[in-house]
């Protein structure tokens, strides 16, 4: 019964995405006023029917109703609540609820707090998200309905994936969708702004946020995505490339580049062109994203072929939304002018600059991604492109990202004087080729890979430094001075500091992980000790015991240091015996540290001649240095990006006109 | 009692599938070992998505892993030991694509849209400096002889 009413609200949702989508965009075109206020209630019910939808298909997987297929095939009446929940999204018909539901969701906000949006922008903004709603409802009644029952029901269902039985993944994919779906909004707004062939700077200030939230999401998501393979695939991996991975890592780039485009249309009111086109293509990104993700054309070209109804489906909603708002912008694009002179040495053409790297390298990950798709498809030769191509090819765009962020950062807009910003900027350079200086002495190895990220690394969070300096007058005002200057800077400037100097942790970690894992796999027996690097790690042994769905052994390990214990951590193998082929999965043993992370793997029993067991199990060890930094500097990338978020010019939503006013008189950024 | 049977069968079961890099394939010599896992990680496990043999839990995996170690140890340079794996299984086992007319669009689509794109905004940066945009054009010499003629009457 429960799932026949969200069936039905899906149904609902359907019609009213319709009525939602065409009445506004038609009303707006003829300039009904009745028909583009439509918008807002339609978004508004849009989202109740989809969140009564949603609610119950959490409900079937709540109350384990084993006799609806979705939860049959992913549940199981023994698995922890948090899981029969996160078990929603963990399939392929919930995930594309979630989906809808925040595009519902966020459609819903625009409606609620969008008051000061003139009328026919937000008509059409909406028209043009209810229009995508409808298109991924339709793809779920059609080919992937959750509600579909099963006669008769099975006494118990088949479990989740156990690797999605964890706490980073469960979230991973909410976080993630509601990146992708944040990016949507600014699509929309794009869209409509294409049609209207307006773009100001209240129309920036709208898309804005939206970018920002969505980036924000997108980075906490991935940073769940990296931190979870890191601890659950066993050998402390935090990025591997993989299609699924450059999936959400390509709009995640986009992003980063309409974020910062958009500051110029918004500050300066240039780059307009550009700037649509970067929403259009952050949104055309996530939607490929889906494609790659959900139409199983990863696993093998041939196996989408052979059951070609779902990816069809989403090829040809993305050939509609990316073909359809394409040749929108190619017709209506040469008619938005922008006013905006600057010199090229500008804060404008640091941001150009930074817009061009992160098209580069996100070519670089699309080619890398695709290729090997477009290849079988057209030829039917199989090549693989994976991390080595990756890091060779994606690192120097990076590299170049840093070296430019602190002066392109420092740069006043209109014009700037390149000495000027060398000046203020000269000691952050000398102190990170010192620190660059530094680790190459301390360093055993001869890689000068590590020396070089981390002379970048300090770079950026210098140049971050300097330029909190720069602005609280350090040196020239007194202190109390500096403290005022600091406080009253917008928080926009705040959230561009953390994120920044985030970015330059985050080079740090990575370098440092990257150059200096020590690792150590051997076979020892319980009671043995061997040295990890300066460590010295004690195997005490390993015990059985039962988990609420899974079985599992636990290793138990003692470390030391200079003969003073530092940690003890119990890695454990798991085998989730619901599944229905139960296969081991490792829990690593990790003991965190803000410098290093001491990582734990329990290997095999070890098995002597003829199949009797020896008591000794094979067991990796690794110290990762500075691992913990990596995720902290995503997390304070997604802080910088809502802090920027709650920035005054958000927050009062003013009229466009006493907004202008205000920005004229603030100081430049 | 029906529980502790299936513990111990299911876990017994778990002998099976090994994670990456096993105690028992690692070479005595550090640095042969070294040259052994730095090529594994270029080479893809074909069985499995878009991993290495480095990583991979696959029993495919680990005979390309013991492969590996087999040519490392008997002198093989890293470059003949990817010639040797690719010879027997194919340009599929490379997860770098090598530098050919075929892959060239791969390796070189983040520097042409670089060089490509880093041209337009250079045109576009130009064309928008203050220079050019305020600077009228000069004075033709009609507009000059006029300008001379009204300045010399208003004196």
């Amino acid at each position: 019964m429960i799932a026949e009413l969200g069936h039905f609200a899906l149904i609902l949702a359907f019609a009213v995405s319709i009525a939602g989508s065409v009445a506004p965009l038609y009303g707006a075109h003829r300039g009904w006023s009745d028909w583009m206020t439509l918008a807002t209630p339609a978004a508004t019910a849009l989202f109740a029917l989809v969140c009564l939808s949603f609610a119950a298909l959490t409900w079937s997987f709540v109350t384990s109703d084993f006799s609806v297929r979705l939860v049959v095939a992913n549940s199981h009446s023994l698995k922890p609540m948090i899981y029969k929940i996160a078990g929603v999204w963990g399939n392929h018909e919930g995930s594309l609820l979630l989906w809808v539901l925040m595009l519902a969701l966020f459609g819903a906000m625009v409606a609620a707090f969008g008051r000061n949006i003139p009328t026919g922008l937000k008509a059409r903004a909406l028209g043009v998200q209810s229009l995508i709603a409808c298109g991924f409802i339709a793809f779920m009644l059609f080919t992937s309905n959750p509600f579909e029952r099963l006669f008769p029901a099975p006494f118990d269902g088949a479990d989740l994936n156990p690797l999605l039985q964890d706490p980073g993944l469960a979230f991973h994919p909410p976080f993630l969708y509601l990146g992708y779906v944040g990016l949507s909004m600014a699509f929309s707004f794009a869209a409509a702004a294409l049609i209207e062939g307006r773009v100001d700077a209240a129309w920036a200030r709208w898309v804005r946020p939206w970018a920002l939230a969505a980036w924000a999401a997108l980075t906490v998501g991935i940073g769940l995505g990296s931190w979870w393979a890191y601890y659950e695939l066993g050998w402390g991996g935090f990025w591997f490339w993989d299609p699924v991975e450059n999936a959400s890592f390509m709009p995640w780039l986009a992003a980063i580049a309409l974020l910062h485009s958009a500051i110029v249309v918004e500050k300066r009111s240039s780059l307009k062109n550009w700037t649509i086109l970067m929403a259009i293509l952050a949104f055309s990104l996530s939607l490929l994203g889906t494609f790659i993700v959900r139409s199983g054309v990863l696993d093998s070209v041939h196996a989408f072929a052979v059951d070609p109804e779902r990816g069809v489906f989403i090829l040809l909603l993305l050939v509609v939304a990316i073909g359809g708002s394409l040749a929108l912008y190619a017709w209506r694009a040469p008619s938005l002018k922008s006013e905006g002179v600057f010199a090229p040495v500008s804060r404008e053409s640091g941001l150009i600059l930074n817009n061009l790297l992160m098209m580069s390298s996100c070519g670089v990950v699309f080619a890398g991604t695709m290729a090997p798709l477009v290849r079988e498809a057209l030829t039917g030769a199989k090549i693989s492109v994976g991390a080595p191509f990756f890091d060779l090819a994606f690192t120097p765009f990076m590299v170049l990202l840093a070296i430019a962020l602190p002066l392109g950062a420092m740069t006043p807009w209109k014009r700037g004087d390149a000495g000027k910003v060398l000046s203020k900027l000269w000691w952050a350079a000398a102190a990170a080729l010192g620190a660059g200086a530094l680790v190459w002495g301390v360093q055993t190895g001869t890689s000068p890979a590590a020396p070089i990220a981390m002379a970048l690394a300090a770079w950026v969070a210098l140049g971050v430094a300097a330029e909190i300096a720069e602005r609280a007058k350090v040196g020239s005002a007194p202190l109390a001075e500096n403290w005022r200057r600091l406080a009253r800077a917008p928080r926009a400037d705040w959230g561009k500091w953390v994120a920044h100097f985030g970015l330059g942790v985050t080079i740090w970690g990575v370098a440092a992980i990257t150059a200096w894992t020590v690792e150590d796999i051997r076979v020892a027996r319980p009671g043995e000790s061997f040295a990890l690097g300066a460590y010295e790690v004690t195997f005490d042994g390993v015990t059985r015991a039962q988990g609420p769905n899974y079985v599992y052994e636990r290793g138990e390990f003692h470390v030391y240091r200079d003969g003073v214990q530092v940690a003890h951590v119990y890695p454990e193998k798991r085998i989730y015996t619901e599944t229905r082929t139960p296969t081991p999965t490792t829990e690593a043993g990790i003991d965190n540290g803000f410098t290093r992370d001491l990582y734990l793997v329990l290997g095999d029993p070890q098995v002597g001649t003829g199949g009797v067991p020896t008591g000794a199990w094979a067991v990796r060890a690794y110290v990762k240095p500075f691992a913990n930094w990596i995720w902290g500097g995503a997390i304070l990338m997604a802080l910088g990006g809502c802090l920027s978020l709650t920035d005054r010019r958000y927050r009062v939503g003013a009229p466009t006109r006493a907004a202008q006013a205000h920005a004229a008189m603030a100081p430049a950024e | 009692m029906i529980r502790a049977v299936l513990l111990a069968a299911t876990l017994a079961l778990s002998a099976g599938p090994a994670p990456a890099v096993q105690p028992d394939e690692v070479l005595a010599d550090p640095a042969l070992e070294s040259r052994a896992r730095e090529i594994s990680k270029e080479l893809r496990c074909l069985v499995c998505r878009n991993e290495a043999i480095d990583d991979s839990n696959a029993e495919l995996a680990r005979i390309l892993r013991l492969l590996v170690r087999e040519r490392v140890v008997a002198g093989d340079s890293d470059g003949e030991v990817i010639d040797y794996v690719v010879d027997r299984y194919g340009e599929y086992v490379l997860l770098r694509p090598r530098f050919t007319l075929g892959n060239a669009l791969i390796w070189l689509s983040g520097p042409l849209i670089l060089a490509l794109g880093g041209f337009a905004a250079w045109r576009y940066v130009r064309a928008r400096a203050p220079q050019a945009a305020a600077q009228p054009a000069p004075l033709t010499e009609a507009e000059r002889r006029d300008l001379d003629a009204l300045l010399r009457d208003g004196s």
